[in-house]
């Protein structure tokens, strides 16, 4: 009774104990921040990377892919038996991305892929990310009138509104070219004896006026190399009222982000829905040859995952077979580079993967069999690494904070030795009077690491309130938006690192309290009275 | 008719050792105290006064000897037994008073009762041992100060609640170190009267230091401690304790 009322009383009465505590205190806050944000970090993460790649992927390397993928699916389906859910194919071909820019190409190399919309929702997120709202439902290769992404003005007028903006203005220009070459042979004429050479030049010059004018597509490819319709496609398609086969880019293959004059983070679109980009990658024959592909923008694809978005392009997998050439021209099979699965929620995906390698092992077949995990491997890894060596800094720094509280106890039971010895004339023993500072000890713990809980998760509650502060008074950014690709810094609150990061701070207060109060129990009754 | 034997002890040495040198301080002390009786030991300072009182109060032992308290051997008893009896059979008061300065008189008049008690077993008896501390704070004349720390009462007020503190058990007897060494003559009166009175309405034993020869002389037993001995010294009701040596 008398240690917890003594324990009590010395608490109130010893702040410098509560000093040494607010290490402990400091301690547990930020160890719960520390845990939050990476676990926030780390689940936002997760979900991206499972929701970006589908539970297993099987890949083709030969460029010509897989023939027949039905056959490949009957019997994937027979390996992995009910726990097969969803499953897709496409196509997945490096390419060069090229846009007209104010008359320049800018090129980018990205990964193009085929895909089928409705089948490859079921197996990993697409359609989500897209910007239209309707696209955002179910995707589709049409260019729409309007309604991208009504939250970024620099993309108000993209859809087809852009599209037929952008042709008048080409169409103005283009007639002004003319007009100005006509003006000039009228002028020649009526100059008379004109040479054809300076004819030429006029021509020439009035060229590059148009291109310097504005976005127009020229062949800026040699053509030996490039083995498309392009060219009869362009002659046919009223760009008015007409679009190329439609294409989704990621957003950062066709955008820039920086910060303006005020800070803020803008986006720079080069391209954006209703523009025409050029797509140059190889054929799938035995003899590779180069195809150069004009397509419309019809939407952006940003997941927030600066890797994804800034290589990423979709078109429509029966376009891309057919570009290609990957239809046997007997059968009409098309052929397929990647094969994506999804999988029953809890099953063994390394399971799955092993069983399909054993099925189509490396010496027979080109194929790499991956679960998303192995995809993102090394990112998930350093990400629990990073987590575990913070827990253990910090809690090193709480280990440190425990002598803090080892040298402080010594000190009170110096300065109480005279007390210790009154108790123990009063008849308390040994076990009494150091549970006294033992119980001293788990009280700092508790109020200690219970300061430090509730100051952890008020810190984790207004952590973007926080951020936004410190910017303000320091005007650096803390939380990069252009860094993350998330605007909110996410934060999860296990109540298990909870439980366990309490649990640690009160055992260590404890155990830095146990040598003073055996200290406190071993001493000699007389000599602690006759202590000056 | 003497009264019986409340603490004996027989042939106590105690020595203190600093590196090799030895400083003896009692070389072969008897003690026999009486039921009821104030029994005072005067001496020179440094004679081992204050040592053979933390003998017999067990708080530290003896190098040869045996203490008896009531008949039963203490000295060598279990460390619980020892603590039970400095808790329960006997009370102890400091010159320097000793009162715990976190605590208000009343707790610490509580304290012997608070540490003698399991948490459980206080609680269940809070309110009888609060009214009999309350009692003991009014029998010193301090329940007006019952809240106050030591810290803001004087010394002979602190030698009060100590007192009302070593009464809190109910003890058979009363070990006091110069109670009144650290007060004005009229102050150390007042808690001799005090303490006096608690022989006669208590049936007090007490075993009192002191250097003060008025407060020996009015003592029912006076011991002279000397080079590590006691001499009896004649003083009013000392007879019977020699007739019974004798006997
Ligand atoms: N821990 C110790 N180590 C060595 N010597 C000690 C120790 N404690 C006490 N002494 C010695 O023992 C002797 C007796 O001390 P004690 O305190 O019993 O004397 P006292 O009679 O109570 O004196 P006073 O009247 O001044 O209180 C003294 O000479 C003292 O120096
Ligand atoms: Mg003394």
């Amino acid at each position: 009774m008398y240690r917890w009322l003594l324990c009590f009383r010395y608490l109130k009465t010893r702040y410098i104990a509560l000093a040494s505590i607010i290490s402990v205190t400091l301690g547990v806050a930020t160890l719960i921040v520390v845990n939050s944000v990476m676990s926030g970090f780390s689940t936002e993460m997760h979900e991206r990377l499972h929701g970006l790649a589908s539970d297993v992927m099987i890949e083709c390397h030969a460029t010509g892919g897989m023939p027949d993928p039905d056959a490949h699916l009957r019997e994937i389906e027979r390996i992995c038996g009910p726990a097969l859910v969803g499953s897709s194919v496409s196509v997945s071909v490096p390419a060069m991305l090229g846009i007209d820019f104010r008359g320049q190409q800018i090129g980018r190399h990205v990964n193009l892929i085929g895909l089928d919309p409705t089948t490859y929702d079921n197996v990993s997120d697409f359609g989500k990310y897209l910007l239209h709202p309707e696209n955002k439902t179910s995707a589709s290769f049409q260019l729409r009138e309007s309604g991208y992404a009504p939250d970024r003005k620099q993309l108000a007028a993209a859809g087809w509104r852009h599209r037929r903006d952008r042709v008048t203005e080409e169409r103005r220009i283009e007639k002004l070219v003319a007009q100005e070459r006509e003006m000039m042979a009228e002028l020649r004429r009526k100059a008379g004896g004109q040479s054809d050479e300076s004819d030429e030049q006029a021509e020439a010059a009035a060229a590059a006026a148009a291109a310097a004018e504005g976005p127009s597509f020229g062949p800026s490819l040699s053509q030996e190399l490039i083995s498309g319709s392009s060219d009869q496609l362009v002659a046919a398609v009223d760009p008015m009222t007409e679009q190329f086969p439609g294409i989704i880019l990621g957003i950062s293959t066709c955008s820039v982000r920086h910060r303006d004059d005020s800070g803020e983070v803008a986006d720079h679109f080069y391209a954006q829905p209703g523009d025409d980009v050029r797509m140059i990658f190889p054929n799938a024959a035995g003899e590779t040859k180069v195809i150069n592909q004009k397509f419309t923008v019809v939407d952006l694809y940003e997941s927030g995952m600066s890797e994804y978005d800034s290589t990423f392009a979709f078109v429509r997998l029966d376009q891309l077979q057919e570009f290609r050439g990957m239809i046997d021209p007997q059968t009409g099979v098309r052929s397929v580079t990647t094969i994506q699965l999804k999988l029953a929620e809890g099953t063994d995906l390394n399971a799955i993967r092993d069983a399909l390698r054993h099925r189509f092992p490396p010496e027979l077949y080109a194929y790499n069999i991956q679960t998303w995990r192995d995809l993102q491997g090394p990112l998930l890894s350093a990400v629990r690494l990073e987590t575990t060596i913070l827990n253990i800094l910090l809690f090193l720094i709480i280990a440190v904070a425990g002598f803090g509280i080892l040298a402080t106890f010594f000190m009170i039971v110096v300065e109480k030795t005279r007390d210790i010895g009154t108790l123990k004339a009063l008849g308390a023993s040994g076990r009494g009077v150091s549970s006294i500072f033992m119980s001293y000890g788990l009280l700092l713990g508790f109020v200690g690491s219970g300061a430090g809980l509730v100051g952890g998760l008020l810190f984790v509650h207004y952590i973007n309130d926080i951020a936004r502060l410190l910017e303000m008074f320091t005007g650096q950014e803390v939380f990069d938006p252009t860094v993350y690709y998330f605007t909110e810094i996410p934060t999860i609150v296990h109540p298990f690192t909870l439980v366990w990061v309490m649990c640690g701070a009160i055992a260590i207060a404890v155990l830095a309290s146990v040598l003073p109060a055996m200290r406190a129990a071993r001493m000699h009754p007389v000599q602690a009275l006759r202590f000056e | 008719m003497p009264t019986p034997l409340v603490l004996t002890a027989r042939g106590l040495t105690k020595s203190y050792h600093k590196d090799r040198i030895d400083v003896p301080v009692l070389r072969g002390v008897d003690v026999e105290v009486r039921q009821g009786l104030v029994t005072a030991l005067v001496g020179r300072s440094g004679s081992g006064k204050s040592t053979l009182m933390h003998l017999l109060a067990t708080l530290d032992r003896p190098d040869a000897g045996e203490i008896f308290f009531r008949g039963n051997r203490i000295d060598n008893a279990p460390r619980a037994v020892r603590d039970r009896y400095r808790n329960h059979e006997i009370g102890i008061i400091f010159q320097f008073y000793h009162l715990l300065p976190e605590l208000s008189a009343i707790e610490n008049v509580l304290a012997p009762a608070m540490i003698g008690q399991s948490v459980w077993g206080y609680f269940k008896s809070r309110s009888e041992n609060r009214r009999r501390a309350e009692a003991l704070l009014d029998r010193v004349g301090l329940l007006h100060r019952a809240k106050h720390r030591p810290g803001e009462m004087s010394g002979g007020e602190m030698q009060r609640v100590a007192i009302a503190r070593a009464l809190m058990t109910d003890p058979k007897m009363l070990l006091a170190d110069e109670p009144t060494g650290n007060l004005d003559t009229e102050t150390g009166q007042e808690i001799l009267r005090l303490l006096a009175d608690l022989k006669e309405t208590d049936n007090l034993t007490i075993l009192m230091i002191t250097h003060d020869d008025e407060i020996a002389a009015s003592a029912d037993v006076c011991w002279r401690m000397q080079d590590g001995q006691i001499h009896r010294g004649a003083v009013a009701d000392d007879a019977p304790a020699l007739a019974t040596q004798a006997a």
